[in-house]
């Protein structure tokens, strides 16, 4: 369930590359796996720092990873 | 439950224990002596003086103690660093004691201005310090549940 306007497919992400873990990728971006998973729930919208180092983590774009939606802004 | 969220709860229980036990000894203290105006001040601002070091004291054994009984039952680490959700949280958190913690200070000093006793006033702030700790606690159960 999105609370946020900002939804991502970091988990579809993490799944095409060799099922990555949640704390592998905390690791590679230094945040701890909770801020993984809240980002993923949609429970939390990543600073644009932190945004920057997960799309770099999949060779993407942050339009490619994140998307918004004013409709679900709370 | 994450790490983060059981170690909210483990300090929100353990800060409503401890308080409960320190007030309850700070009154029997209290009512076992007959104090002059000048010694009852002395009492309760020893008394709030005297809380905290008990509280950041017995709170650091009852961590230490919650680190490494969760690292047994669930195999779990805790968190080396704290990172940007952390810091959030702890800010909303802070700013949350300060309100509880302002709102019974101008209690305390209103309860002096329409003439109740002291002890009326040392008692608000007192309770407003430990639920100044129990919002900072109550709050970052509530985001780390729920999402910031």
């Amino acid at each position: 369930m999105s609370v946020h306007p900002i939804s991502n497919i970091i988990r579809k992400l993490r799944f095409n590359a060799d099922e990555m873990t949640q704390q592998q990728l905390a690791n590679q971006v230094s945040v701890t796996r909770q801020t993984i998973v809240a980002i993923e729930k949609g429970k939390y919208s990543p600073s644009l720092e932190l945004a920057f180092k997960i799309t770099r983590v999949f060779n993407l774009s942050i339009e490619e990873v994140f998307f918004y939606d004013p409709k679900n802004n709370v | 439950m994450s790490y983060q969220e059981k170690k909210s709860l483990v300090s929100l229980i353990s800060n409503i224990i401890i308080f409960a036990v320190y007030y309850m000894n700070v009154l029997q203290r209290y009512h076992e002596n007959i104090f002059s105006t000048e010694e009852l001040f002395k009492f309760w601002a020893g008394a709030i003086l005297l809380l905290m070091p008990v509280l950041i004291f017995t709170k650091l054994i009852i961590n230490f103690i919650f680190i490494i009984v969760n690292r047994i039952v669930t195999n779990q680490v805790a968190p080396k660093f704290s990172d940007e959700l952390d810091k959030l949280i702890d800010l909303r958190a802070t700013v949350h004691f300060g309100w509880v913690f302002m709102l019974g200070y101008l209690l305390s000093m209103g309860a002096l201005v329409i003439g109740m006793t002291p002890l009326i006033m040392f008692n608000i702030l007192l309770c407003s310090a430990i639920l100044g700790g129990i919002a900072i606690d109550v709050t970052q159960l509530y985001f780390y549940r729920k999402g910031i």
